[in-house]
Order: structure tokens, then sequence, then C-alpha cells
């Protein structure tokens, strides 16, 4: 795990060094209907970080995520993925809705959901092949997923549904991940898989961005944090910004004992 | 038995095929509410399009239908962005379309040409008789010529979308996240659901239509857990179920519509007992070996 750890902080300054942001947002707003939830939203992210959104519900989280890349409505900002537009960055950047996003009874197996991930590459009136059906099964068994690839998805828990859905993010091979609380609800072990590939992920030098609701797990986890509560509270270096005073604020005093939570 | 029997099966069957082919992805885009829609609001295309023709062919049918379906969804679509629910929208849009429908046959148009009646019920008893002459084949039944049309236009999307329509069905924020175009395939799905709706209008009229679109793929659902398995075996159900439905009117001399409705209730219903791993029968042996999940069938029937 060390090694792994030393090859992705040398790739982060390699990349660091001259590199523009994964992503620039740039004062983003976004509303539903007449309730505006983003406003003035400005930050950047680098490449080979791995950051944690953070803030209570309703905070515009999910929203944040849907917005940078154009499945909600943005009413004004901008967005940079690699310095260009979503749409021209699309194929490097890779989703991972809420694991309740879904209906898991439709009728299709694991293997079927990760390929999804790469309909995109197989482009218009083609069938997955051979080799989509490969990849899709390595990013299976990279998930510990392997055994299940025939299994309808209704028959899989929780956590194995988040590994598929992780599998299928992976299957993509982008160079920037968007997480939408993939540990909410998950079993131990799958929390640990998860946070493994994260981190492997980051080692590779990829770029991940992920939203998060325990507040335990920030500083053992993540290199960067982004405290949300409708407009950035703090964001940086977790041992820099993860501080009981951001907290407090971007909690709105709701929460108590977070004093503890950081030491 | 004889030609006549024989369109009218061949009619039904088609209708049967391809209602159950996109029924399916209806089932699976949860929009099923929108099957009773636009089965409706497809009257009002009709009528636009006799008034801007005067004309009652197919074509024309056709296009107007699918102009009406498109409006429907749009509409739907527009009052759900202001605020109001989704079913409630999908009930305000289509009684509204269908009603200038209504008003529109009883005063303009309301003499032979059309009828509300035969609208809503259908009667395909009176196929056969109405006949076009197609080059190389002969005359055929109008509505034959109609479903065999629509029939290649909708199973050929189905295919050559396959994946597509899975994805979007399946995850449409991954989909449009991926770059494909989920508002297009919506507005493309609910045109497919229009033509089929207009073109099973003869044989079996707009209430009955959303019987042959739902209750089969309702009941597919409940056999298998591949979407290829549950396409076919949708559209074998709604063939099987119009053929049974138009044998059981002949036994006893009633509605051919009603029976063939009748008939996808009752291959619902043995369906949710016998399928083999959602059924109520295959459940309750689970049951007794371990404790269970709630089913699909009862989901399905809203249990």
């Amino acid at each position: 795990m060390d090694a792994t750890r030393q090859v992705g902080v040398a790739d982060k300054e390699r990349l660091d060094a001259g590199r523009e942001p994964a992503l620039r947002v740039t004062g983003l707003a976004a509303a539903y209907r007449r309730n505006r939830v983003l406003e003035d939203v400005t930050f950047e992210i680098l490449p080979g970080t791995l950051t944690a959104i953070v803030g209570p519900n309703g905070a515009g989280k999910s929203t944040l995520l849907k917005t940078l890349l154009d499945l909600h409505p943005r009413l004004s900002g901008e967005v940079r993925f690699f310095g260009t537009t979503y749409r021209n960055a699309k194929r490097r950047v890779g989703y991972v809705p809420q694991r309740g996003s879904v209906d898991w009874d439709f009728p299709t197996d694991a293997l079927d959901v990760v390929m999804m991930g790469l309909y995109g590459q197989i482009g218009w009136l083609r069938r997955p092949g051979r080799r989509h059906r490969e990849l899709a099964m390595a990013a299976l068994e990279k998930m510990g997923m392997g055994a299940y690839a025939k299994r309808q998805i209704s028959e899989l828990s929780g956590g194995q549904q988040q590994r598929v859905f992780l599998a299928r993010a992976l299957v993509q091979d982008a160079d920037l991940y968007l997480l939408d609380e993939p540990l909410a609800g998950v079993d131990a072990a799958t929390e640990q898989a998860i946070m493994e590939l994260l981190k492997t992920l980051r080692s590779n030098g990829k770029t991940v961005m992920v939203v998060h609701h325990d507040l335990q797990t920030v500083q053992d986890c993540f290199d960067h944090v982004l405290l949300l509560n409708r407009s950035v509270i703090a964001h940086g270096p977790t041992a820099e910004v993860f501080t009981a005073e951001h907290i407090g604020r971007t909690y709105g005093g709701l929460l108590r004992g977070w004093e503890k939570v950081t030491g | 038995m004889t030609g006549y029997d024989g369109w009218i099966l061949l009619t039904a069957s088609l209708v049967g095929l391809t209602c159950g082919l996109v029924g399916s992805l209806l089932i699976l885009r949860r929009m099923a509410m929108m099957a009773d829609a636009i089965s409706h609001s497809v009257l009002l295309g009709i009528v636009v399009a006799y008034l801007v023709t005067r004309e009652l062919s197919g074509v024309h049918m056709l296009i107007g239908a699918a102009a009406a379906g498109l409006l429907t969804a749009v509409l739907v679509q527009w009052l759900h962005q202001l605020g109001v629910r989704q079913e409630a929208s999908i009930g305000i849009v289509f009684t509204t379309l269908f009603a200038i429908g209504v008003v529109l046959i009883a005063t303009k148009v309301g003499n032979a040409h059309l009828d509300v009646q035969h609208a809503l019920m259908g009667e395909i008893a009176f196929i056969p008789w109405e006949t076009v002459r197609v080059p190389g084949i002969g005359d055929i039944p109008e509505a034959v010529l109609m479903l065999l049309i629509v029939l290649a236009v909708v199973g050929g999307l189905i295919l050559a979308l396959y994946k597509e329509w899975k994805i979007t069905s399946f995850d449409p924020a991954l989909a449009a996240a991926l770059g494909l175009p989920v508002a297009f395939m919506h507005h493309l799905f609910m045109a497919m659901v229009s033509v089929t709706a207009v073109a099973s209008f003869d044989a079996v009229g707009a209430i009955l239509v959303i019987a042959m679109l739902i209750t089969p793929a309702a009941a597919a659902y409940l056999w298998t857990d591949r979407l290829s398995v549950m396409l076919l075996l949708s559209g074998l159900f709604g063939v099987a179920s119009a053929c049974a439905g138009y044998a059981v009117a002949w036994l006893i001399d009633t509605s051919i519509s009603g029976s063939m409705a009748f008939a996808t209730g009752v291959l619902f219903l043995v369906s949710s007992l016998a399928a083999p791993r959602h059924g109520v029968l295959a459940r309750r042996l689970r049951a007794r070996r371990a404790g269970a999940a709630p089913s699909r069938a009862q989901r399905t029937t809203g249990a």
C-alpha cells in the first residue's frame, strides 16, 4: 500500500506541474424550480487528487455533480473539464449515480450493467462484442464480483449492487470520476473494497470526487475535501480545511460533537 | 378456415405482436400511464389529419397520430415542469386533447366518416372488407398493410437501437452522461407508441389498445430476467391473447376486441401465479424454505 502511495504522490507532482486542473468550476448556480440550491460555486480540482464533497442534506451535493455533467440545468457559471466543456471531455469523465436512482428489478444481469459503461464507445447501431464483454468481466473481477456476472441484478445485495456500479465506471477508463454517495448503505467489506479502489485510481493518476456522508472517515480516506452548503464553504487539502470551524459553518451548528470528529 | 377469419386473425396477431414489443419498453420505462394518455390523444391527431387532408388514409393518420403523441409528451413534461404532479399532468393533457377530438368530430366531420364509438372500441369484423391493392400481392385489408408498416418501423427501431433503449430505460442519467440523446429517444419512443396505437385502432380501439400494450408485457416481465426474452415473450403473449380472444368471441358470439383484452388479463393472471421465479406459487415454495422478499408480481400488480 505504501509503495502505491508513493507512486501516487510522484504522479501527482508530475501532473500538477504545468497541467491544467482536471475540473474548474466558476460561479456556478443551479435551482429546482424557484428554489436556488447552488449559488456562486467556485473551485478547482487538481489532477490526481481524491476529494470528498461534504455537506448536510439539501446542501446541493448531488445537484452539483448533475449540474457539472449537464444532467441538471445550469443557471449561470462556467464548468471546464480538462480545459474544455463536458461535451468535449465526456470520454474522460466517469459518473456513478446514486444506487437508488435506478430500478434494480430491470431484467438484466451484472455483466450487462457493467457493459453499459462502454455504450458511449461502442457507438450507434453496433452490438457489444467479445472484447467489450472481456473488459466488463475484468472490471467486475477487480471489484470482487466475477462470480456474480450472470446474476440478475435484483438478487444482489446493496453492497454488491454498488460494486457493479463502480465496475461500470471502471470500465469507462476515465481520467476523472464523479461518485454520488458510493458508500451509502453498503456493508463493511464493500466499503473497504471501494476505498481501496479509489486509492488505486488515485495512484494511477486518476482524479476522483466523491459525495460523502460520513465525516468520521474523511480524514483517513481523502486528501482533499470540499465543504459545500449551497456554495463552497471551504476547499483544499484535508489537513488544512477539515477543521472544526469549517465543519461548523457548513452544517450551521446542526452537528453536535464535531469537535470530537476532528480531534 | 375462411379467408375472412384468416385476415382477422392476422390483424389481431399483428396488433398483439406490435403492442407487445412496444409495451415491454413502456413498462420498463415506467410509462404505462403514457399508453393510456397517448391512446386517447391520438384521436385528436386523426381528426385533425382528416380535417387537413379530407382523407382517411393510413399515412395521414399515422402522421397525425405521431404528432398528437408527441404533443401529449411535450405538454405533460411542460406541466410537470410548472410544478404539476406527473400523473396529474398526464390526466389533464390527454383528457383535454381527447375532448377536443370528440368536439371536432361531433361538429365538423361527425357525419359518416369518423365516429367516437368506432374510435373507442374498434371494429375488427369490418377490417377484411376495407382493402387496398398492393402491387404484386393483390388486395389486402388496409389495416393489415398499416400494421405491417408500423411493425417493420417499430420492430426495426427496437432492434437497431436495442442497447440504447436498454440504457436509457435502465439508467437515463448515465445514458445522458455518456452523451446519448435521452430526450430525443424519449420523444422517438412516444412517436412509436402513437403510431402503434393508431395502427391498432381499427382492430381494438383506443381503450382496449391499452390492454394490448400493458398486460402482455407485464406478464412477460414475470417470466424472465432478460430484456431480449421479455420482448420476445411479450410479443408472443400479445399474439396468443389476440388469437385466443378471437376464438372466445367466435365461440360465445361476443365482442372480439373485448375478448382479446380479456384474454390478456387471463394470461397475466396465470403468469402471476405460475411464473417460475416471480410468480406467487414459486414464491410460496421459496418462502417455505427461507424468508422471502416482496416479489415482482406484488409490485407489478401494485399490491
